[in-house]
């Protein structure tokens, strides 16, 4: 807006990247400050977690069922069938539940938001809220954050869950596997860690999608369809975003956290 | 009593793109002003600026010893609580009803209980006309409804600093002249500092105790009422009378060519015969309802413009004068004219007068007063 801005290639990306980190320090800031808005939060809670549990569901029962098949023709072939059980709740749990996860709160909730918020503003009741006093980050941004952390950790939950046994109905079932050592494998390979960060990824992947979310809903183009091109920039930034943050945080955890056995 | 605003050296861009620079004035406290400007000149810039959603590059906004371009995020807001702020299409919370969306404020920053919102609210729409209506969504009305409902939850906080962003857009003639009065009737009432930003010259012409008007990318003038209403500036001239002939133009503003052609063909019309020689009159300025306490604003503008008079322009010094001896015997006539005169209006209605009139207090207190 002022004249004094400098320009270079790139600088417009670094500006948005920086005020999308000053809007996520300030929604860290505002959730600690009182009155929390409760039944903003309920509401949304339970709206976002309406728009994702069928779908993660249904996902999810397919996605075992790929890595169990996967794995277990895999280990047919390294002649390791008694690890399968193993390496397939691993897959699960680690790497497919937090993923599919991500791309349900992107893609349902995050656009969501993402949308109810920008069409407000294109009305001007974000400018109406900040002119009644009212911070809208605190009012309406920090709730759904919220929201969306909590619905991505429970989701976490149940696709673990899901997962896990899509993964051993079909490889019991339909690959004659035997549940003993499906189960022995499970427990000699994995670990308690390996659920924490997989709920620790959900954690901050909600974080990021409703940050995200809300900062294209706060700056959309011009007009209604400038609020459609920011659902899709949302949506798709998110993707990228948590992709690249679960390939960090996973580098991280291999690193620092002992695989059992080893 | 209202709070002064007082605006230094504001200049304002996009990019490029200047709204207006350099723009000094003071909205005194507790009087009614308006800004005018043709379409497209900022008004509405000028208004978000006051109160801090846009931040101009350069210049104070000072409220209540508070910078509103520069104060840090938390004194902003609580000064913000001062203003109410009427938007152009309303702005209302789409999701919530009418009167959720009035009792917004008064839920969010003040611990009355839900009954004495909800006779908060029905008061505030009954004032604006809208009893009845406040189980609507702000989509099932027409859109001078929704701008009289934003002007009800721009009332409920009691506001010091009263913007209205076109009151009149989108109202016909006859709801336009009601807004008129229900500004002056609550100028009167609650005694708070006003800004209308307006193109409509009829309320330019009857409500304001001062006016300024935006043109080029400048304020052309800002002053009391008549100072504008009699200028021969030909900006304001053409504005007052909706002529074409002038420096506005259809887009923005003329270039000198245009302009120069166009006053030669004047000139061939009319036969060097010069023009609106005869000096415009100057409508009278409202009055709040009778029944109602006269406006603080007016003893205090009296005195302040009596200390600038010097300086105004002669036919803008004449048109005060001409007002003053006008108003003389029934207004100016020190606080028993004016006392006598609303109390004498008041002795007649009986207990169940209109109960949003501010003295209803007073009077139930002495109905007591008198059982007890």
């Amino acid at each position: 807006m002022s004249v004094r801005e400098s320009t270079f290639p790139g600088v417009g990306a670094l500006r948005q990247t920086g005020r999308l980190f000053a809007l996520a320090a300030s929604v860290v800031r505002l959730t600690f400050k009182r009155p929390f808005q409760k039944r903003e939060f309920v509401e949304q809670f339970w709206f976002i977690a309406s728009v994702t549990i069928l779908p993660t569901a249904l996902v999810s029962i397919p996605f075992g069922a790929v890595i169990a098949l996967q794995v277990g023709s895999l280990t047919k072939q390294l002649g390791a069938q008694s690890f399968t059980g193993g390496a397939s709740v691993l897959a699960v749990i680690q790497q497919a539940s937090p993923l599919i996860v991500a791309l349900l709160i992107s893609g349902a909730g995050g656009s969501a938001i993402c949308a109810d918020i920008g069409s407000r503003t294109i009305r001007e009741e974000m400018d109406a809220m900040e002119v009644m006093g009212v911070s809208p980050v605190q009012r309406l941004i920090v709730p759904r954050v919220l929201a969306a952390m909590l619905v991505a950790v429970l989701l976490n939950g149940l696709v673990s869950v899901v997962g896990v046994l899509g993964g051993y109905f079909f490889n019991v079932i339909m690959q004659g596997g035997t549940p003993g050592a499906y189960l022995a494998s499970f427990s000699a390979l994995a670990q308690l860690p390996d659920l924490y960060i997989s709920e620790l990824k959900a954690l901050i992947f909600g974080f990021i999608a409703g940050v995200v979310a809300a900062y294209r809903g706060l700056n959309p183009g011009k007009g209604p369809k400038g609020v459609g091109d920011a659902v899709n920039q949302s949506v798709v930034i998110t993707f990228l975003l948590l992709f690249f943050v679960n390939l960090v945080l996973t580098a991280i955890y291999l690193q620092i956290v002992p695989a059992k056995g080893s | 009593m209202g709070i002064e605003v007082a605006v230094e050296g504001l200049s304002m861009s996009f990019g490029r793109q200047t709204v207006w620079e350099d723009v000094s004035l003071t909205l005194p406290a507790g009087e009614v002003s308006v800004m005018l400007g043709p379409s497209g000149t900022g008004k509405t810039v000028f208004l978000k600026s006051l109160i801090g959603l846009l931040k101009p590059e350069r210049g104070r906004v000072m409220v209540n010893g508070v910078d509103m371009v520069h104060a840090s995020e938390r004194r902003l807001y609580e000064t913000r609580k001062l203003f109410g702020l009427m938007f152009q299409d309303g702005a209302l919370f789409g999701s919530m009803s009418l009167f959720d969306n009035i009792a917004f404020p008064l839920r969010e920053h003040t611990k009355k209980k839900e009954s004495e919102i909800g006779r908060i609210v029905l008061e505030k729409l009954e004032m604006v006309g809208l009893a009845g209506a406040e189980t609507k969504l702000p989509g099932e009305i027409s859109g001078g409804m929704r701008k009289r409902a934003g002007l009800a939850r721009a009332l409920v906080l009691d506001p010091q600093i009263i913007l209205c962003d076109e009151p009149d857009s989108g109202l016909d003639p006859v709801r336009t002249a009601y807004i008129s009065q229900l500004l002056i009737d609550l100028n009167a009432q609650i005694d708070a500092t006003m800004l209308i930003v307006t193109h409509n010259i009829d309320i330019a012409a009857t409500v304001p105790d001062n006016i300024g008007m935006l043109f080029r990318r400048n304020l052309v003038t800002f002053g009391p009422r008549e100072v504008l209403l009699t200028s021969e500036e030909p900006v304001v001239a053409q504005f007052l009378s909706g002529s074409r002939a002038g420096p506005i133009g259809m887009s923005e503003e003329k270039d000198a060519a245009t302009m120069a052609l166009e006053q030669l063909q004047e000139l061939e019309r009319t036969g060097g015969e010069a023009e609106g020689e005869a000096v415009r009159s100057i409508a009278p300025q409202l009055e709040p309802t009778p029944g109602l306490p006269p406006r603080a604003a007016v003893q205090r503008r009296r005195e302040r413009v009596r200390s600038i008079l010097p300086g105004l322009p002669p036919p803008a010094r004449q048109a005060i004068l001409a007002g003053f001896t006008e108003a003389g015997p029934v207004r100016a006539g020190s606080g028993a004219g004016p006392t006598a005169v609303g109390l004498g209006a008041y002795a007649p209605e009986g207990p169940g007068a209109d109960p949003e009139l501010p003295p209803l207090p007073r009077r139930r207190s002495s109905g007591e007063g008198g059982r007890s």
